[in-house]
C-alpha cells in the first residue's frame, strides 16, 4: 500500500463528494457546518490563553496605584491621579482625574496629551453611552467637555467604560486612599497571572464538554447519506476497485467535508472574532485582536481535523462490506460485550480520583488528567450506550402495532439508533456535570457580607479633604434619598510613634452613633466605648484621663499628624448593635465636639444613605450628588450576599451552548431520519395500502427515536451526575445535585426528540401517500 | 355500461390524472365474488392506477366505484382505510414485508391492525402459512427467506383477514417461472376456496392465464376482452 | 393465409386490374413470396363465381385484354367476417395476422380490434392449457408448458404490434 495509491483514492473520494448532486451537496454542507462549528470552537480555545494574557498585560500597563504608603515628592515627572470610579445602572465606569505636576509628567496608556481642567478623554463606549438619551444623570455626573478618545492600548475591552478628566485640585497626603503621585504608569513588578485552579478546572471541562459532542457529531456526520454513497461505492466495486480502495474513497469523501469544514470554521471564527469586539459578556469585552490563536495550535487543528475525519470513516467502514452489487452492513454482529465498555468510564474515574479533595487551596490540577478523565468518562457514554440500547431493547415486550414496529426495528439496528443518540447523550452528560459544578462552586462564592440592605441601601466613601457635614446635607436633599447618616472614623495610639495599643475612633452625631451601638442617652459632647473583647489591654490603655495620639506614626509609613488627645471623663461602656451600620464596631464612639478640629482631616468619612424605593434611579441620583460634592467619592450599593454573578452568566452561557449543540445534533438526527424514511417509502405505502392508520406509523417513528433517546438521557444523567460529583469533590465543594439542571438538560434533549419527530411527520405522511406504490 | 348483476366491485368511467399525466381516462371494471380477473396492458397504461382506485387507496378524479353496494367515492380516508383493513387484501411485486418483523408477525400484521390480540393473530397467521407451505419460516425475518418464499408469505398476509377482494399487483414480477406459477396456483386456489375475488395486475400472459377473465388497459381506457370475441 | 380475402380486401379501396392487384399484393405482403399472376387469375375467377367480386369493365387496345374487378357487397361482408374471426392459435400464424392487420388498416377498419380479438382467443387457449396443466400429471404439464410458452410469444407479438399500430398505419399508407 503506497502513498500515491492512498492519495489517488482519497482524491477520487473528494471529487465524488463535490460531484454528488444535490443530495451530495446537502450532505457536504451539513458535514461542513458541523465540522466548521467544531473548528471555530477549537480555534477559540486556542486563542483564549492569548486573550487572558493580553488583557492582563494591558491591565498592568495602566495600573496607577502604588503599594507603598509613602508618597514620593512632587517633581517635574510626576502626575497626580485621583480615582473617581462610578457606576451606571450596574455597569462599572473606570474614572481617573489627572493632574500633571511637570512637563515630563507620564501619560497613561491610550492618551496622547493630558486633558485640561474641565475636559475629559473617554473610551468609545462611554462616549456612545453619554450621547444616548437616557444618560442625562450621567452627563450631570461627568460634566466635562469631551476632547478625545482613549486609544486601544489604554482599554482592556472594546466595550469598557472609562474616562480621564483633567484636574487641578488634587492633593495627596500620607495614607491617602484616592490620590496617588506617580512617576510612571504600570506595575513595577509585572506578574504572570495565576488563575484560580478551580476556574481552570471549569474551563477545561467546559471545552471538553462542548468539544466532545462536536467530535461525536463529526463522527456521525461523516456517515450521513449512507445509502446514496453506498450505491456509488458499490458501483465502484463493480468496475473493479477493491474493498480497501473503496474504504479510502469513502474516507476521501469525508475528508472533503472536513476540509470544507475547516474553511467554514475559519469563517465562523473570524465572524465570531469580529462579533466578539462588539459584545459584552459578563461585563467583559475583548478587542478582536486579542483573539489571536497561536500558529502552532492552528496548524495542529488544520491537520488533526481532516485526519480525524479520515480515521473515523475508515473505522466506521470496517463494519460495512461493500460488495459490487450493494452494501452489506455486517449483518449479525456478535452480542456486544460489556466489560471493555465499562472500562472506559472506570478508567476516567480512575484518572480523576487522585485529585479528589484537592480544592482551590491545594494547587493546580493536572490538566492532562482532568481532560483525559473527563473525556474517558464521556466517551464511556458513547461506548456504553449501544450496549444499553441493545440490552434493553432485546427485553422490551410487545405492545401495540406501532410499538412492535419500533422495537423490532431497534432490535435489528440498535447500533445505528445508539449512534444517532450518542451526541445528545454526551452533550447532556457533560452539561449536567458542569451545571452541577457551577452550582456547587457558585454557592461557595456566595457569602454573607454582614450588611443589611434593609438598614441602608447605599454607602458613600468620601475622599480626604471632603467636607462631611456639607456632603451629608447634600445627600439629605438629593432626590430619592430618605435619610443620610454621616460617620467618620480614625485611629488612636497610646504613643506618638509605633504605639503599643491602638483603638478605633468613630465620630458621628448622636443619631449616627445610635446606628452603631445601644446608647442609654446621648448629647453632643458624650463619649462612649465599645470594649474590644479580644484586646483587654487596649481597653485598659484608653481609660478616661489617659493621653493618646490621633493618627500616630508607624515606622514603615509616612509621618502621621500625631495629634495629642486626652480621653475625656464620663466615658460610658456601651454594646454594639447587632445590625450596626459598620461591622466590627469597637473602640471609642465620640460626638463631633469632643475631638479637636485638627483631627478632622485624619478621619475616613462615610455617608450612609437610605433610599426611597418608590423613586426610580434613586441610586443614580445619589451617585451624581456624590460626584458633585466629591469627585473622588466612592458610592456603592449594599447587598446582603455577595454572589459571584459571573457564574450565573456562565451557566446561562453553557446552557445556550449545550442547546446549540443539541440542535445541531437534532438536525443530523432529522437528516438521517428522513433518509431512512425515504429508503422505506415503498414499504410505507404498502402498509398504508392494507389500511394502516397514520397514527400507527407516526407513533412508531416517535417510539423509534424516543426509546433510544430516553435510554441515552438516562445514561447521560447517571454519568453526568457521577462526573459532577467527582468534579465537585475535586473542587472540595459540598456535593449537591442540581436537579434544575438535570431537568432542564434532559428536557432539552427530550425537546430535540419531539421536534425531530414532529418535523419528520409531514414528510412521513407525504411518503405514505399511495403515489409511493407507483413503480413507473 | 351497466354493471353485470351480482358484481361485487364495479367501477364506471374512472378518470385520474397525476398532474399533466392522464393515468385513467374513462376506465370500467367489474368483478364478482370468487372471480379472478387479470388486468393487463403495457407499462404506464394505467393498470396499477386502476388497481389503486379500485382498492380505495387513491380516490379517482371522477367516476364511481361501487363495492358491495357502497360508493367508495363518498367515503373519507379513514373509512376507506378501515374498509381496506377488513375487506381487502394486498400482494405487491416485492412482497413489501416489513423487514424487521418475523414472517409470522408480518402475516399477523393486518389482523393486529384490526385489533386482534397478538396471540390470536399469530395463531391464525400460522394456519395460513401452513396453507401456503411457508410455516417453517415463521420465526425468520424476510431478509432470510427466498423471493418465492417471501411472496408466499405476502400472499398469506393478504389472505389472513379473510378478505372478499384480493388485489395483487404483479405478484410474480420478481420471481422465476416455476416460483411464479406456484405462487399463482396457491393464490388462486386459496382465493377460490374462500370465494374471494382477485384483481390481478400483470403483464405476463402466463400469469394472466390463471384468471377467469381479462381486462386490457391502454392509454387509461379499459377493455373487457370477454366482449371482444 | 387466405389470398382470396387479401385480394378482396385490396379491392375495397377501389376497382383494380388483375395486374394492379398482383403488384399491390407483392408490395404490401409478398416481401418474400411474390404472387404468380396465374394465382391471381384463378383466385379472381373463384371470387367472381362466388359473387364476391364483379367485372367492372374490360380494357382493350394495345396489349392483351384486361379485366377490371370491383368488390361486391357480399365481398365486403366476407372480408369483414374474416377479419373479425380470430385465427386458431397456432405457431407461425404471424403472416396471416400481419396480413389481417395491414388490410384492416388499408380498409380503415379498427386494426386494434383485430389484435384484441386474437389476443382474447390466445388467452382463452392459454387458460384451457393452464387448467389442464393444473389437473394433469408431469407429462401433461410439460406439454402444456411448451404450448403455453409459444402462445405467450405470439401474445407478446400481438402486444408489440398493438403498440406499433400508429407507425404501421403510416407505413401502409405510403
Amino acid at each position: 500500500m503506497n502513498v500515491r495509491q492512498w492519495c489517488r483514492d482519497l482524491g477520487m473520494g473528494v471529487r465524488f463528494a463535490f460531484t454528488g448532486g444535490r443530495e451530495g451537496w446537502v450532505r457536504m454542507v451539513l458535514t461542513a457546518v458541523g465540522v466548521g462549528l467544531g473548528v471555530a470552537l477549537l480555534l477559540l480555545t486556542t486563542a483564549l490563553p492569548n486573550v487572558l494574557t493580553v488583557r492582563h498585560q494591558r491591565e498592568e500597563a495602566r495600573q496607577d496605584f502604588t503599594y507603598s504608603t509613602k508618597v514620593p515628592p512632587r517633581a517635574d515627572n510626576t502626575v497626580l491621579v485621583g480615582e473617581s470610579d462610578t457606576k451606571w445602572h450596574s455597569r462599572d465606569i473606570r474614572g481617573r482625574r489627572l493632574q500633571p505636576e511637570g512637563r515630563r509628567a507620564p501619560l497613561p496608556p491610550g492618551l496622547d496629551r493630558f486633558p485640561a481642567k474641565g475636559d475629559m478623554v473617554v473610551s468609545p463606549a462611554l462616549k456612545e453611552l453619554l450621547s444616548s438619551d437616557g444618560a442625562k444623570l450621567l452627563r450631570q455626573r461627568l460634566p466635562y467637555r469631551i476632547t478625545g478618545t482613549i486609544g486601544e492600548p489604554g482599554l482592556i475591552g472594546s466595550q469598557e467604560l472609562a474616562y480621564y478628566a483633567g484636574a487641578d485640585d488634587l492633593v495627596t497626603e500620607p495614607g491617602s486612599t484616592r490620590v496617588a503621585r506617580l512617576s510612571a504608569f504600570g506595575e513595577a513588578h509585572p506578574t504572570t497571572e495565576r488563575a484560580d485552579p478551580v476556574l481552570i478546572l471549569m474551563m477545561l471541562v467546559v471545552f471538553v464538554v462542548l468539544l466532545m459532542p462536536v467530535a461525536v457529531f463529526i463522527a456521525a456526520a461523516v456517515r450521513f447519506g449512507g445509502e446514496r454513497r453506498d450505491r456509488r461505492l458499490a458501483a465502484l466495486r463493480l468496475v473493479g476497485s477493491d474493498s480497501r480502495m473503496t474504504r479510502r474513497i469513502a474516507a476521501g469523501e469525508a475528508l472533503a467535508g472536513a476540509l470544507l469544514g475547516l474553511v467554514v470554521g475559519t469563517g465562523f471564527f473570524l465572524l465570531g472574532r469580529q462579533a466578539a469586539g462588539s459584545v459584552e459578556v459578563l461585563g467583559e469585552s475583548f478587542f478582536p485582536s486579542y483573539l489571536d490563536p497561536s500558529p502552532a495550535l492552528v496548524a495542529l487543528v488544520a491537520v488533526a481535523v481532516p485526519a480525524a475525519a479520515v480515521l473515523v470513516t475508515l473505522l466506521a467502514m470496517r463494519g460495512v462490506v461493500v460488495e459490487p452489487l450493494g452494501v452489506v452492513r455486517t449483518a449479525k454482529q456478535a452480542r456486544r460485550r460489556l466489560w471493555w465498555r465499562l472500562l472506559l468510564p472506570l478508567a476516567g474515574l480512575g484518572m480523576l480520583y487522585p485529585m479528589i479533595g484537592q480544592g482551590r487551596s491545594n494547587g493546580d490540577f493536572n490538566q492532562y488528567l482532568v481532560i483525559g478523565g473527563v473525556m474517558l468518562l464521556l466517551v464511556g457514554v458513547t461506548a456504553l450506550l449501544p450496549w444499553v440500547v441493545e440490552a434493553v431493547v432485546a427485553r422490551l415486550g410487545s405492545g401495540a402495532v406501532s410499538w412492535q414496529l419500533a422495537i423490532r426495528r431497534l432490535q435489528l439496528t440498535s447500533g445505528s439508533a445508539a449512534r444517532m443518540v450518542n451526541g445528545i447523550a454526551v452533550a447532556v452528560a457533560g452539561a449536567i456535570a458542569l451545571q452541577m459544578l457551577f452550582a456547587g462552586v457558585e454557592s461557595q462564592y456566595t457569602k454573607e457580607t454582614g450588611r443589611d440592605p434593609n438598614r441602608v441601601q447605599m454607602e458613600v466613601d468620601l475622599s480626604d479633604g471632603a467636607r462631611l457635614d456639607v456632603a451629608a446635607r447634600e445627600f439629605q436633599h438629593t432626590k430619592g434619598v430618605r435619610a443620610s447618616v454621616a460617620i467618620s472614623s480614625g485611629g488612636l495610639g497610646d504613643k506618638r510613634r509605633d504605639p503599643d495599643h491602638t483603638a478605633g475612633i468613630t465620630v458621628g452625631d448622636c443619631a449616627a452613633l445610635r446606628e452603631l451601638a445601644h446608647l442609654p442617652s446621648c448629647r453632643d459632647g458624650d463619649v462612649f466605648v465599645v470594649p474590644d473583647a479580644h484586646d483587654e489591654a487596649a481597653v485598659k490603655a484608653f481609660t478616661p484621663g489617659r493621653h493618646g495620639f490621633i493618627e500616630p506614626t508607624y515606622t514603615e509609613g509616612d509621618r502621621g499628624r500625631e495629634i495629642p488627645w486626652t480621653i475625656p471623663a464620663g466615658l460610658r461602656h456601651v454594646t454594639a448593635r447587632k445590625d450596626a451600620l459598620q461591622t466590627n464596631v469597637n473602640g471609642l464612639l465620640v460626638t463631633p465636639s469632643v475631638l479637636p478640629a485638627r483631627a478632622a482631616p485624619t478621619l475616613y468619612q462615610q455617608v450612609y444613605v437610605r433610599l426611597d424605593p418608590a423613586v426610580p434611579d434613586a441610586e443614580e441620583y445619589v451617585r451624581t450628588t456624590a460626584a458633585r460634592v466629591d469627585p473622588l467619592a466612592n458610592a456603592w450599593h449594599w447587598t446582603s450576599t455577595e454572589q459571584s454573578g459571573k457564574y450565573a452568566s456562565l451557566r446561562t452561557g453553557l446552557l445556550i451552548g449545550a442547546i446549540c449543540v443539541l440542535s445541531l445534533i437534532g438536525a443530523s438526527l432529522l437528516v438521517s431520519q428522513l433518509e431512512q424514511l425515504r429508503e422505506r417509502r415503498k414499504l410505507l405505502s404498502s402498509l398504508v395500502a392494507f389500511g394502516t392508520r397514520r397514527r400507527t406509523l407516526g407513533l412508531s417513528v416517535l417510539w423509534q427515536t424516543a426509546v433510544p433517546i430516553a435510554l441515552g438521557l438516562l445514561l447521560a444523567s447517571a454519568v453526568g451526575l457521577a462526573l459532577g460529583t467527582v468534579l465537585l469533590k475535586m473542587a472540595a465543594t459540598p456535593v449537591a445535585v442540581d436537579w434544575a439542571s438535570v431537568v432542564s438538560m434532559t428536557g432539552a434533549g427530550a425537546a430535540v426528540v419531539i421536534t425531530v419527530t414532529l418535523l419528520s411527520l409531514p414528510p412521513l405522511f407525504r411518503l405514505m401517500r399511495p403515489e409511493g406504490l407507483r413503480t413507473e | 355500461m351497466t354493471p353485470p348483476p351480482g358484481s361485487l366491485l364495479t367501477a364506471e368511467n374512472l378518470r385520474k390524472a397525476y398532474g399533466p399525466t392522464v393515468a385513467l381516462d374513462g376506465a370500467e371494471f367489474s368483478i364478482h365474488a370468487g372471480e379472478v380477473v387479470a388486468v393487463m396492458g403495457p407499462s404506464g397504461s394505467g393498470k396499477s392506477t386502476l388497481l389503486h382506485c379500485l382498492a380505495g387507496i387513491v380516490p379517482p378524479d371522477s367516476g364511481s366505484i361501487t363495492y358491495d353496494g357502497r360508493e367508495l367515492a363518498t367515503m373519507n380516508d379513514t373509512q376507506r382505510s378501515a374498509l381496506r383493513r377488513s375487506d381487502f387484501g394486498f400482494v405487491f411485486q416485492f412482497g413489501q414485508l416489513v423487514p424487521e418483523l418475523t414472517c409470522v408477525e408480518n402475516v399477523a400484521l393486518p389482523l393486529r391492525l384490526n385489533g386482534t390480540s397478538r396471540r390470536q393473530a399469530e395463531r391464525t397467521a400460522l394456519t395460513w402459512m401452513e396453507r401456503l407451505e411457508v410455516d417453517v419460516l415463521k420465526d425468520k425475518r424476510p431478509g432470510e427467506v427466498s423471493g418465492g418464499q417471501g411472496q408466499r408469505v405476502a400472499v398469506a398476509r393478504a389472505l389472513v383477514t379473510g378478505p372478499r377482494v384480493v388485489f395483487a399487483d404483479e405478484p410474480t414480477g420478481a420471481l422465476d417461472s416455476l416460483n411464479g406459477e406456484r405462487v399463482m396456483e396457491l393464490l388462486t386456489d386459496a382465493a377460490r376456496s374462500t370465494n374471494a375475488a382477485v384483481v390481478l395486475v400483470t403483464h405476463e400472459a402466463r400469469v394472466a392465464a390463471y384468471s377467469d377473465r381479462e381486462i386490457v388497459v391502454r392509454d387509461g381506457r379499459s377493455r373487457d376482452m370477454e366482449r371482444a370475441i | 393465409m387466405s389470398i382470396g380475402h387479401t385480394l378482396l380486401g385490396l379491392l375495397e379501396s377501389g376497382p383494380r386490374h388483375g395486374y394492379d392487384l398482383k403488384r399491390a399484393f407483392d408490395e404490401k405482403f409478398g416481401h418474400d413470396r411474390p404472387l404468380h399472376y396465374g394465382q391471381v387469375y384463378s383466385t379472381m375467377s373463384r371470387l367472381l363465381k362466388n359473387g364476391l367480386v364483379e367485372v367492372d369493365g374490360i380494357e382493350t387496345g394495345g396489349g392483351p385484354e384486361r379485366k377490371r374487378y370491383a368488390i361486391t357487397d357480399a365481398g365486403v361482408t366476407d372480408v369483414e367476417r374474416w377479419l373479425a374471426t380470430p385465427e386458431k392459435p397456432e405457431e407461425y400464424l404471424q403472416s396471416t395476422l400481419y396480413t389481417k392487420v395491414v388490410l384492416a388498416l388499408l380498409t380503415h377498419r379498427d386494426a386494434a380490434d383485430v389484435l384484441d380479438t386474437q389476443r382474447a382467443e390466445h388467452l382463452r387457449s392459454m387458460r384451457i392449457l393452464t387448467d389442464r396443466k393444473r389437473k394433469g400429471d408431469l407429462a401433461d404439464q410439460l406439454i402444456c408448458d411448451h404450448a403455453l410458452f409459444h402462445l405467450e410469444a405470439d401474445l407478446r407479438w400481438l402486444e408489440l404490434t398493438a403498440a406499433r399500430l400508429d407507425k404501421l398505419r403510416e407505413a401502409v399508407a405510403r
